[in-house]
């Protein structure tokens, strides 16, 4: 029974014509309100307009999309089809160039560079991205109910945070690995307490200028509670912050734990890991004949700078889309 | 949530008895609200009036609550239909803010969340203290928006508030503190920052809401001509201190200090003739970290004699009921010129 047959029938049967006539009065009237949501429409539309002229553009999307594509590579390394990273493959060329056996050439123990690059990554990835969640939970946490509530504990943890901060994070985190071991998890959690005075200071201050703008007080004068005012009104607030921060601080300590592996204090081998594969290049830049590759120092550097270029750059991106003060309100 | 006791039913909405606020500073203690006192029964309208600095600001969030406990030192009480909530814990009063006592902020640029939706905002209450589910909050905010008079409430749902315009914005406002049907309002200003017509909107809208939830409502402003038509009852504040209290007619028609008038002459009049100097009062108003030993308008104060600058005038009944002022020499009313006389020659 849709309206196609009953306009048919309607000029066969003139009996039938009411009925046409309302069945096809329906969606005239469904009509209107379609009409009636064009504004809203338009409103749509107006907003993709204003967001026209702030567009995070083209080089943001190919920044995230590289992240995006060394993350899901990184989760995928066991199932391409790969030669094991510490596999020592003797019918391969040793210190090999790229080839099509070996796309990225082979090492001096004749291993493929770009299977070690691969699965090297999760490294670089699981501290970068773990250390900082560790710290955004230790450091970020903590601010926000510092800023919002102040009093002792305030003042406590700021000055904490100082006292932390002057304390070389570099040596520290040498300095606990050497006694505790090197393990991913080892390294990723000293490191991320480690950045946790760092996250808590930007987390504390941008908590700090909500804390007392009027909406907050309105919403407390609405019975809200501490926890529902920092979550539902000043978290939303502080996000592009949080992102934004979040993703320099993932750069920072891919940096450090690439530090740490370049003087074999991360991940012992022959686990790969971009600091690692650099440390183990470095001594064959310069070495006598046969004993010269390049290639080891090249790939891993270059995969380590565009993963970290492209961190700046998403963040950098975000924070000027997400900063209200460009746009007027 | 929790419910108040049902206190003597001659108990009051609101009474307030010799509050005083001050805060530690590093100057020195000021004292904010230097001893106010006043009620309010249910579904009246107070209005308190006083320029920048009197204290209407601090007195309306110390009765609220809202002052930061760590600062601010207050004394006195504050009760609530016969509850003490003066320095109640923060669990005690939330259980009041929204479902029994509301605020409307000064500022509506400010005081909703830029980054969430109007809608968000309104059911977010409703969802907290009544426990209505998310299509029964959506319905009631859709009709509260109508309520304060917001044109397509089922698109403006789902605006951000920088889409809205100020007076819209506050009306939103209005609609988040009436959402839970308090019995007790408190509006600080509410009209600030908006256009003349809009703020007569405003100030009617709420008016209207008033009467129909008979709800009781404290009007804090600084102007006068927006108390004149819409209170029961007015305090004049100043430095501190209610300086005059009294029925609103009674006010307008029966003015006793000084102060109440010049505020009164510093509106500017639709009948004057257009250049005509607006008589603003000369001055300004006293540090309240060392008041001056007398009355605290007395050095702007054009009638101010030896006395008012070495005394600081009680508060004094009137002639009329309800009537009471602090001025030793105040402005000859009707009736009132033989007393006037009788204080001057003493």
């Amino acid at each position: 029974m849709t309206d196609t047959p009953s306009a048919g029938t309607a000029a066969v049967a003139p009996g039938l014509l009411p009925t046409a006539a309302g069945s096809s009065g329906r969606p005239g009237r469904a009509n209107r309100p379609g009409r009636a949501n064009r504004p809203g429409r338009a409103n749509r539309a107006g907003r993709a307009n204003r967001a026209g002229k702030k567009k995070l553009g083209v080089f943001f999307w190919i920044c995230s999309g590289w992240i995006g594509l060394i993350v899901l590579v990184a989760i995928f390394a066991n199932v391409l089809p790969l030669p094991k990273p510490d596999f020592e493959n003797f019918a391969a060329p040793q210190n090999g160039a790229p080839a099509w056996g070996h796309l990225l050439g082979t090492d001096d123990l004749n291993r493929d560079i770009f299977s070690r690059l691969l699965f090297g990554s999760r490294v670089s990835l699981v501290v970068g991205f773990g250390s900082t969640a560790i710290g955004l939970i230790l450091g970020g946490i903590p601010a926000m109910f510092s800023a919002y509530r102040r009093g002792r504990v305030d003042t406590f943890l700021n000055t904490t945070s100082y006292a932390v901060l002057a304390f070389p994070a570099l040596v520290a985190v040498i300095a606990i690995g050497s006694f505790w071991g090197h393990q991913l998890w080892k390294i990723t959690l000293v490191i991320g307490i480690f950045s946790a005075p760092v996250i808590f200071r930007v987390i504390r201050a941008a908590t700090l200028s909500y804390a007392s703008r009027d909406f907050v007080m309105a919403a407390k004068a609405l019975g809200a509670s501490d926890r529902r005012i920092l979550g539902r009104e000043i978290l939303p607030n502080i996000l592009p912050t949080i992102i934004s921060f979040g993703l320099i601080a993932v750069a920072t300590v891919i940096v450090l734990e690439g530090t740490l592996a370049f003087l074999g204090l991360s991940v012992p081998p022959p686990t790969p890991s971009w600091g690692n594969m650099l440390n183990e290049g470095s001594s064959l830049l310069s070495g006598g004949p046969g004993q010269n590759n390049p290639w080891l120092v090249i790939f891993p550097a270059t995969a380590m700078f565009t993963l970290l270029f492209s961190l700046n750059v998403v963040a950098d991106k975000l924070r000027s889309y997400f900063d209200v003060t460009e746009v007027k309100l | 949530m929790t419910t108040t006791p049902p206190a003597a039913p001659a108990a009051p909405l609101l009474a307030v008895e010799d509050l005083k606020v001050s805060f530690a500073t590093p100057q020195g203690e000021l004292r904010a609200v230097q001893g106010v006192s006043l009620t309010l029964e249910r579904g009246k309208t107070l209005g308190i009036v006083g320029e920048s600095g009197s204290g209407k600001t601090v007195l309306s969030r110390a009765i609220m609550g809202l002052l930061p406990r760590e600062r601010a030192t207050q004394t006195g009480s504050v009760r609530y239909q016969g509850q003490e909530i003066l320095n109640a814990s923060h669990k005690e009063l939330r259980g009041l803010w929204g479902t029994e006592i509301a605020m409307v902020f000064q500022d509506p640029m400010t005081s909703l969340n830029p980054v969430q939706r109007i809608g968000h905002q309104i059911t977010e209450s409703l969802k907290l203290h009544l426990k209505l589910d998310r299509a029964e909050a959506k319905e009631t905010a859709l009709s509260l928006l109508m309520q304060v008079g917001i044109p397509s409430p089922v698109e403006r749902f789902n605006a951000y508030p920088n889409q809205l315009s100020g007076g819209m914005r506050q009306r939103v406002i209005i609609a988040i503190a009436l959402a839970c049907a308090p019995r007790l309002l408190m509006a600080d200003e509410p009209t600030t920052g908006l256009d003349v017509t809009v703020q007569a909107q405003i100030l009617d809208l709420l008016g209207t809401l008033q009467r129909d939830r008979q709800m009781g409502m404290v009007l804090v402003t600084h102007d006068l001509g927006v108390v004149a038509t819409r209170t029961d009852d007015i305090i004049v504040m100043y430095a501190g201190n209610v300086v005059e209290r009294a029925p609103t007619d009674v006010l307008f028609s029966q003015m006793a200090m000084p102060y109440t008038e010049a505020l009164l002459r510093s509106i500017p009049r639709i009948s004057n003739p257009s250049h005509t100097r607006l008589r603003a009062i000369e001055g300004r108003p006293p540090d309240l970290i060392s008041p001056p030993p007398g009355c605290p308008f007395a050095p702007r104060c054009p009638y101010a004699q030896d006395t008012c600058h070495h005394e600081k005038p009680p508060l004094v009944e009137g002639s009329a009921p309800g009537h009471s002022y602090a001025c030793w020499f105040p402005l000859a009313a009707p009736g009132m010129a033989a007393s006037t006389s009788g204080t001057e020659s003493a």
